[in-house]
């Protein structure tokens, strides 16, 4: 282990030194909101990207899980008077188990399969939202959410406090799940993403795996929602539509899924994005797909993935040529996969 | 050691495998042979525990593991490679061959959630069964290449690098040999042997008939899911069913 501080280190302490700094730079309240929902998302991408990009199963349901974290803090707030933070910690719960009970379910299936069934289930979900007009009043939506209290002297009743608050909950959120992706845990829904078959003959039990995933990817959705709830204060069914899971999705994808940074920096940046192309009204989307299409055609494996698997190259490359000065071996000159 | 008695898997209407007696002597190389379609890698995913057998039973050390499943069955120290490996082909091969140890490690999610002394320890003994691994199968030098460049005898080596990070007692190699030219098989033949002194007992399914017959110490051949010869090379070659549905006339006159 080197001593130095690896470029995921310095990536994440530029990213998050640049976000502590931007409300000191740009106090306009409306952009410190765009930034703040975007931090949302990238927490919420950053639970599909768990599921989808390491454990490789799409779970086209997670809106659905997002709504579930949301509706718990907005019901209990708004309808049992339940203290908000006691709401924000039991939508992580509550998802959660929502998430333990679908994936046992569903995990049963491999593949497209999965991912189709879990569009009807956040379908489901999105209809049960709708129609269930006694617990989440329907159509109508939950309004007057309360603002999530301040915690000592910190408020989060400002923009700029809602704006550090979704920062500081993503920033825990990628901090444990840097801890759980870079562990054996992690290791092992990357095993099972590259190939059931052999993860089992390993000795991976690919459900209790998978569901491990699973569950995870859900809290975090839960978390988002509630974070949503706090700071939108206003919740409608259309929260679970699977537009929003592939809105989650997008970013993943585009940041670069199966990477720990990715969901973020595609959530930061594709929320920019939209809010640059604002201008064009109607016309946005036919600049928005070509784009969007233009990325995925030259960063298959997104923004942070392809940096990666550069880095990964230079790190090979570099430990080729180490080696060949240590001890010179005929004929083990480095060859021309790592050009 | 390991035996299957009466082993049968019906997939439908289809019979796969019928009845096929068959013991692996430890410390030793068995192989399995037929044409085509005989149902060896059936076979194999039936000891394995990849599917449960129709009827029959599959013996373990005298114990009997029928119906296992396969991630159990690793765990009892059953592995197995197969004919193509899936790596993680942005990763380095010795980062490949970390999860190979997972199953002989006991750290769960709220270890690495709190970032446990217990996760750090056995994260480091992966890495060490990696190195250990890498060394046995000869490709310490290529150990920092990622996975996606290297050569398919490299892969092959990698594939039983991992199945020896399980700390197996039998190894069950699906094609080991397969797709690689015959200067790099017998180096695969000289590392299977070294498998074998290492104390795992090893049991290959191969298509090439010359390396079987010169590593094999025991040999069953397959058939349409039947056994239809088990012996040493020597006398498989002199079997006369073998002949005829295998080997041909030509492989018969064959000098040993």
């Amino acid at each position: 282990m080197s001593a130095r501080p690896s470029p995921f280190a310095l990536a994440s302490f530029a990213l998050l030194a640049s976000a502590a700094l931007f409300p000191v730079l740009t106090p306009n309240p409306y952009y410190l909101g765009v930034m703040a929902l975007a931090f949302v998302g990238a927490l919420s991408a950053l639970g599909l990207n768990l599921v989808a990009g390491y454990a490789g199963q799409l779970n086209l349901a997670h809106a659905g899980f997002v709504a579930i974290g949301a509706y718990t803090v907005g019901i209990l707030t708004v309808d049992h008077g339940v203290p908000f933070w006691i709401a924000f910690a039991l939508a992580g719960v509550v998802s959660a188990a929502a998430g333990a009970a679908v994936g046992l379910v569903s995990l049963r299936l491999r593949g497209d399969t999965f991912a189709i069934f879990t569009l009807c289930v956040g379908f489901i979900l999105y209809l049960g939202i709708e129609k269930w007009d006694g617990l989440t009043r329907g159509v109508v939506g939950l309004m007057d959410i309360p603002a999530p209290p301040g915690i000592g002297p910190v408020s989060f009743a400002t923009d700029r406090g809602q704006y550090y608050l979704a920062l500081g909950v993503l920033a825990v959120g990628v901090w444990l799940m840097r801890r759980i992706t870079a562990s054996l845990v992690g290791r092992s829904f990357l095993a099972i993403r590259n190939g059931e078959a052999l993860a089992q003959a390993l000795g991976l039990n690919p459900m209790r795996t998978k569901l491990t995933a699973f569950v995870i990817s859900t809290f975090y959705a839960g978390i988002a929602g509630a974070l949503y709830a706090g700071q939108v204060r206003f919740l409608g069914p259309d929260i679970a539509r699977e537009t929003r899971t592939f809105d989650a999705l997008i970013f993943a994808v585009v940041g670069g899924m199966g990477t720990l940074l990715g969901p973020v920096v595609g959530a930061v940046g594709m929320s920019w994005a939209i809010q640059a192309l604002q201008g064009l009204q109607d016309y946005r989307m036919v600049v928005f797909g070509p784009l969007l299409v233009l990325c995925i055609m030259f960063f298959p494996a997104g923004i942070v993935g392809a940096l990666e698997a550069r880095f990964a190259r230079r790190r090979a490359a570099l430990a080729e040529k180490r080696l060949a000065e240590a001890a010179p071996v005929p004929g083990a000159a480095p060859r021309g996969s790592h050009a | 050691m390991l035996e299957v008695r009466g082993l049968t898997k019906r997939f439908g209407g289809l019979v796969a495998m019928r009845g096929v007696d068959a013991a692996f002597p430890p410390g030793k190389i068995s192989a399995v042979i037929g044409p085509n379609g005989a149902g060896k890698t059936t076979f194999f995913n039936l000891v394995s525990g990849t599917y449960a057998p129709t009827a029959g039973r599959v013996l373990l050390g005298g114990r009997d593991v029928t119906g296992l499943r396969a991630d159990a069955m690793a765990r009892l120290g059953v592995a197995r490679t197969f004919q193509a490996t899936a790596l993680f082909d942005g990763a380095s091969v010795r980062d490949n061959l970390i999860i190979g140890h997972r199953l002989r490690t006991r750290a769960t999610l709220w270890d690495a959630l709190v970032g446990s002394r217990r996760l750090a320890a056995e994260e480091r003994a992966c890495r060490d069964k990696a190195e250990a691994v890498l060394d046995l199968v000869g490709l310490s030098r290529i150990g920092h290449r990622l996975a996606g460049g290297i050569t398919q005898e490299e892969r092959k080596r990698v594939a039983f690098a991992l199945a020896l990070a399980t700390e197996p007692r039998i190894l069950l190699a699906d094609e080991p040999a397969g797709g690689v030219n015959p200067g790099e098989t017998a180096g695969l033949a000289e590392l299977m042997r070294r498998i074998v002194a290492s104390g795992v007992t090893l049991c290959l399914i191969e298509h090439k008939m010359d390396m079987v017959m010169r590593l094999a110490d025991h040999v069953v051949v397959l058939d349409h899911g039947e056994r239809i010869a088990a012996g040493t090379p020597a006398e498989i070659r002199a079997d006369p069913r073998v002949i005829e549905s295998y080997l041909g006339v030509d492989a018969a006159g064959m000098p040993p």
